[in-house]
């Protein structure tokens, strides 16, 4: 069992309380998955491209950014909390990703973009949050994840959400049966993976699609028909936030709609605390359908 | 959260606003007779379950899973949306939802009526035993899975596999039925038949044509093992 949350917001004027509107909405998922959290924050304002990296005690920072800094011949500056460092560079942030897992092996870049800053942390999830300081943070939408691990060991390569392409990340509740089959494919069309998770393995499916020019409800049709397993999957991109389940259809999902605000929750606890819940469209989303919002609004397909 | 309803006299309130869930299902468990109202339910979860008296029990907005589980005698109105397992295992009495209900609403259910105003999701009435269910709108897919005895009434359409390996319960869709599961088969609508759900739909507050809905049943072809595969093994 794993609790998942999304919010898109449609409302700027909500942007400054992105992450303190989001903070409940992953404490009431807490009973779902209590060792281990994660969320990303898609940032609002001008773009600041940054790699969310994580990294052992001891490891050296500075050694980090100055090798990506001569690899890529941009400047690399550092911002440090706790165990995660976020790394800003004008580099190409795929370059510089791929070096930096190349040349690193303890490092672990957990995301890459120009909106997406992502922190992950095993144990306590309200821990995770506070720690990575999530009530503080602005943005245009985020997702997070709090883990019960059922595949896998409790170890911080299976926390969520996963991120392997730029700006695109995914939060996954279920487990996936192909992903050994895909992970092969997926690593000799050029993609980099980084644990053993299933599910770092269906954010990499939607990444290659993307990068291959697929729109994110084509890559979302792909992945309908090559993942197998039982998923409810909620992702976001650079400006956008997906919803979907698999055939089946055996792991929740609420979605919830307003002028100001698309959530998504596990549970609809997780949603009863937002702001104009009473006058949301509240409704679970099919099975095998492709919930998607943007700048043009909601678009379904089933 | 959500605004004080208009309550009659002589109703218990529990607001879960400030109540914990364990002391107002115990304050219902224990009653013999009543009424209640549940305020800002926020769906949590397993609400007025349990409950084994013929009390009245209204919660006031959404609720999380197994709502009115293994309900006997009372009366329960959700008056939103309910989380999977609604009256799962209900022996008897009647559970309302004013909204839609998530995944195997009625479960199990051995009697009693469930009715859910608006749609019901995948596995509605899996393996009923007795219970009828009426749903005002649709239901999804694998709904009366192992049906074994009871009636479930759609108004709108069911999704696939409707009636898969079902024993012995009556199913009428008013609708379409994406897909038949399988040994699950169209039955023809006797007087009997139409004089059952006339009565179900009564109970149920719903306006409806017997006339218009559509009966399926078992084939009963899944009973016993076919002889001529014996060779098989």
């Amino acid at each position: 069992m794993c609790g998942i949350v999304g919010l898109f917001l449609k409302d700027p004027g909500l942007y400054p309380r992105l992450g303190s509107l989001m903070l409940p909405m992953l404490a009431e998922m807490c009973e779902r998955g209590p060792d281990s959290a994660g969320f990303a924050i898609y940032r609002d304002g001008p773009a600041r491209p940054t790699l969310s990296c994580l990294a052992p005690k001891g490891f050296d920072w500075e050694a980090a950014a100055a090798s990506l800094a001569q690899a890529t011949g941009s400047p690399c500056d550092i911002e440090r909390i706790a165990d995660h460092g976020l790394l800003r560079t004008a580099a190409d942030l795929h370059e510089a990703r791929r070096h930096l897992i190349e040349a690193f092996p303890d490092l672990s870049v957990l995301a890459a973009g120009e909106a997406i800053e992502l922190f992950k942390g095993i144990g306590d999830p309200m821990a995770v949050a506070r720690t990575f300081g999530l009530a503080g943070r602005s943005g245009t939408h985020g997702l997070a994840h709090t883990r019960m691990a059922t595949e896998s060991a409790v170890t911080i390569a299976g926390s969520h959400p996963f991120s392997t392409g730029a700006d695109t990340c995914l939060v996954h509740n279920g487990s996936l049966s192909n992903h050994h089959l895909l992970r092969e494919v997926l690593e000799s069309r050029g993609e980099t993976l980084q644990t053993e998770n299933d599910s770092e393995v269906a954010a990499a499916f939607l990444a290659w699609r993307m990068r291959e020019g697929d729109t994110l409800p084509q890559a979302l049709e792909a992945a309908l028909s090559r993942l197998d397993g039982f998923y409810t999957l909620t992702i976001g991109t650079r400006d956008g936030f997906a919803v979907l389940r698999d055939p089946i259809a055996c792991k929740p999902a609420v979605l919830a709609e307003t002028d100001q605000w698309v959530a998504m929750a596990s549970e609809f606890r997780a949603i009863a605390q937002l702001p104009g819940v009473e006058r949301a469209r509240i409704w679970e989303p099919e099975p095998s359908t492709i919930y998607t919002w943007g700048p043009d609004g909601m678009q379904v397909a089933a | 959260m959500s605004d004080a309803p208009n309550l009659a006299r002589n109703v218990t309130v529990l607001d879960l606003q400030n109540t914990p869930v364990k002391d107002a299902n115990t304050a219902l468990q224990t009653a013999q007779d009543g009424a209640f109202a549940m305020l800002n339910p926020g769906g949590r979860h397993a609400l007025a379950c349990g409950l084994d008296a013929p009390v009245s029990v209204s919660i006031e907005g959404h609720v999380g899973y197994y709502c009115a589980g293994m309900n006997q005698h009372a009366e329960v109105t959700v008056r939103g949306n309910a989380g999977t397992g609604l009256a799962e295992n209900i022996m008897s009495g009647v559970v309302r939802v004013t909204g839609d209900a998530s995944q195997s609403a009625a479960a199990t259910g051995h009697g009693g009526l469930v009715v859910i105003e608006g749609n019901a999701s995948a596995r509605c009435g899996i393996s009923m035993k007795g219970v009828d269910i009426v749903v005002g709108g649709n239901v999804g897919h694998m709904s009366a899975f192992m049906a074994q005895a009871g009636n479930l009434v759609v108004l709108g359409d069911a999704g696939e596999d409707l009636g898969d390996s079902i024993y012995e319960a009556r199913l009428f869709v008013r609708g379409k039925v994406a897909r038949l599961g399988t040994d699950c088969v169209e039955k023809p609508m006797r007087a009997e038949h139409l004089d059952t759900l006339r009565d179900i739909l009564a109970r149920a507050g719903m306006e409806a044509a017997p006339e218009e809905f559509t009966r399926y049943g078992s084939a009963r072809a899944l009973y016993h093992f076919k002889i001529d595969n014996a060779g098989a093994y």
